[in-house]
């Protein structure tokens, strides 16, 4: 493994027990995320993103289960980690951030009582550790920091809770940030400030980010490299630039070209991509977009693609055209 | 009514107009409601006694039998639900389950002839009948009935706790707080216990009624001095001053428990305090 690889994803699987079946969430992801490097992980709902995103810290549902491949974070194997070596890595090197701010802090407990809890394996008295709460609040850009320690999170509106959040993740200088569409709660103008926000810490602080998100401009500005996922695959992945630029894959075209911000000719209509998601309890054969592809040809239908290369250097695609276009 | 039916005409009334029946209705009320707002619920024909006398005489044994049963069924109740929710599906929680239902299903007074059958006639650990003397030996005689009253409020705080530890428990503050590697412990006592106990405080408050019908019954059966039994013997002689004063004194302090259940739930959750 590269030294520089802080998570590198090999041939991960996840299904979920429910009542009609199997179903398969996610099936042969590969991915890697180098240190201090912003990934961001694409794809419209129910493509398994976010099971991805909580797999990387252990937090699976309780009906999931990874039935095959590793996940390696600094080396070590997470799938394979006790509960105590997982709570161990959680929020030390591996912080979260999630979707909904209104929810995901505890109500009837007081901010700094949150943040000093989860520094409760950090070195320094009580007294340090309020500090360097009202510190962190500070730096994520909540006024009168100190003071509001003793305030209750209904108290804040969702973009301050949110910057509560960010703080509380960032508080133990992890390697690596989970956020999990942080943004998506949030409305325009907020959504523009946290992006801002996650940019200069991660600078300051040099994590690597994972970042969740269906939103692809904001992905765009925000990231270095990008995966794109469609039903529980990884369909194309390299950096922002050439992913978004020059996209190999059906499913990337058909997205970019579904992204309001990028179209050209005004419609009255927007853009959509014709068809359903396929259903994963019972995965089709071939590739896995074939039934809503513009390009399918026999090829498709029968053999699953890999990741194969493109044109660049590291960037690559889950498609038969581009091994067709290679050899014809 | 009071004087029974070999009354004579001469006695009756007299009593009337010793007991103001003779004026005017609205009059009789007004004079009722004033009185009440000095304290003064009028007076026993019977003994000649004040009935807010009477009344507060018997009211701190029935406070005493009340406060005794919930708290020890809360004291079991709330870590009893909370680690069945844990153990979710295990035979722990199934049990806990069978036996919570079984209490919820057994009426106090059955749970109150049963415990005086068990544990003061064949086992003679503990006195079956009056209030006691002295601090320990008013302990001692709560002993009983507050089992009795308590038994079922067991299960139903039990069964709450459960149900809303199992909610929280899936609420996404409680994945941040594992995400943030939280030992389950903590996450379980301090995060979710406290927001899981609110519905029980409200059961609770809500529920000082059934406590005090459930009061009547057993105060009778240990033989006990109470509110309850003070209802019941009036009601018997049909001493309708007190009755009457005996029900307007647990009405409010039905009233009264109710608020002490929001003022603990204010305490507990801030999100309460802001309407206040």
């Amino acid at each position: 493994m590269n030294p520089e690889t802080l998570l590198q994803v090999q041939n991960l699987s996840i299904e979920f027990g429910t009542s009609s079946g199997r179903l398969r969430a996610l099936r042969g992801i590969d991915l890697e995320v180098p240190k201090g490097r912003i990934m961001g992980l694409v794809g419209e709902s129910g493509c398994g993103k976010s099971t991805l995103a909580y797999s990387l810290s252990g937090l699976l549902a309780g009906n999931g289960e990874v039935s095959g491949g590793a996940i390696l974070f600094d080396g070590a194997d997470v799938t394979k980690m006790s509960d105590k070596e997982l709570r161990d890595i959680r929020g030390r090197r591996v912080s979260m951030i999630f979707q909904d701010p209104m929810t995901a802090l505890n109500p009837v407990i007081t901010i700094g009582r949150q943040m000093l809890d989860i520094q409760y394996r950090e070195p320094g008295t009580n007294a340090e550790k309020r500090a360097r709460a009202a510190r962190m609040l500070e730096r994520v850009g909540i006024p009168d920091a100190a003071a509001q320690l003793g305030s209750y999170p209904h108290q804040f509106s969702g973009g301050m809770r949110q910057r509560v959040c960010i703080a509380m993740a960032l508080l133990t200088k992890p390697d690596l940030l989970i956020a999990d569409e942080p943004t998506t709660a949030l409305d325009a103008t907020l959504e523009v400030q946290i992006i801002e926000l996650l940019r200069e810490l991660q600078q300051e602080m040099d994590c690597a980010i994972v970042f969740v998100s269906h939103h692809l401009g904001t992905v765009a500005e925000l990231c270095d490299d990008v995966t794109l996922m469609y039903a529980g695959e990884v369909v194309e992945r390299g950096s922002v630039r050439d992913v978004f630029h020059n996209p190999a894959h059906p499913y990337t075209q058909a997205l970019l070209e579904c992204d309001p911000a990028r179209m050209k000719v005004a419609t009255r209509q927007l853009p959509t991509i014709p068809g359903m998601l396929p259903n994963l309890v019972d995965v089709p054969q071939g590739c896995i977009f074939a039934s809503r592809c513009q390009h399918v040809w026999e090829r498709c239908r029968s053999a699953h693609p890999h990741l194969s290369k493109t044109a660049t250097v590291g960037h690559r695609a889950a498609c038969h055209l581009l091994d067709a276009e290679g050899r014809t | 009514m009071v004087l029974g039916p070999r009354a004579t005409p001469e006695l009756i009334e007299q009593t009337r107009a010793a007991m103001g029946l003779d004026r005017p209705f609205a009059l009789q009320m007004i004079t009722f409601f004033g009185n009440l707002l000095r304290g003064d619920m009028g007076v026993d024909v019977f003994t000649g006694r004040s009935v807010t006398t009477t009344v507060m005489e018997a009211l701190p044994y029935t406070l005493a039998l009340i406060t005794a049963s919930i708290l020890w069924a809360a004291a079991i109740g709330i870590p009893l639900g909370a680690y069945s929710s844990i153990r979710r599906n295990t035979w722990i929680d199934r049990v806990t389950g069978i036996l919570s239902v079984g209490t919820i299903s057994i009426p106090s007074f059955v749970m109150a002839l049963y415990s005086v059958l068990i544990f003061a006639v064949w086992l003679r650990w503990l006195p079956a009948i009056g209030a006691g003397e002295g601090f320990g030996g008013q302990i001692v005689h709560l002993i009983l009935p507050a089992f009795a009253v308590g038994v079922p409020w067991v299960g139903y705080i039990a069964r709450i706790v459960r149900a809303s530890m199992l909610e929280i428990m899936g609420e996404s503050h409680v994945r941040m707080a594992r995400a943030f590697g939280l030992t389950e412990r903590r996450i379980t006592r301090a995060y979710v216990l406290r927001i899981a106990v609110l519905p029980a405080v409200t059961l609770i408050g809500a529920g000082v009624a059934h406590l005090f019908s459930a009061a009547v019954f057993v105060e009778v059966i240990f033989a006990r001095p109470g509110i309850g039994a003070l209802i019941v013997s009036a009601v018997n002689e049909r001493n309708y001053t007190i009755v009457l004063g005996a029900v307007l004194v647990t009405t409010a302090i039905i009233v009264l428990a109710t608020l002490i259940s929001d003022i603990i739930i204010a305490w507990l959750d801030p999100r309460q305090r802001e309407g206040m």
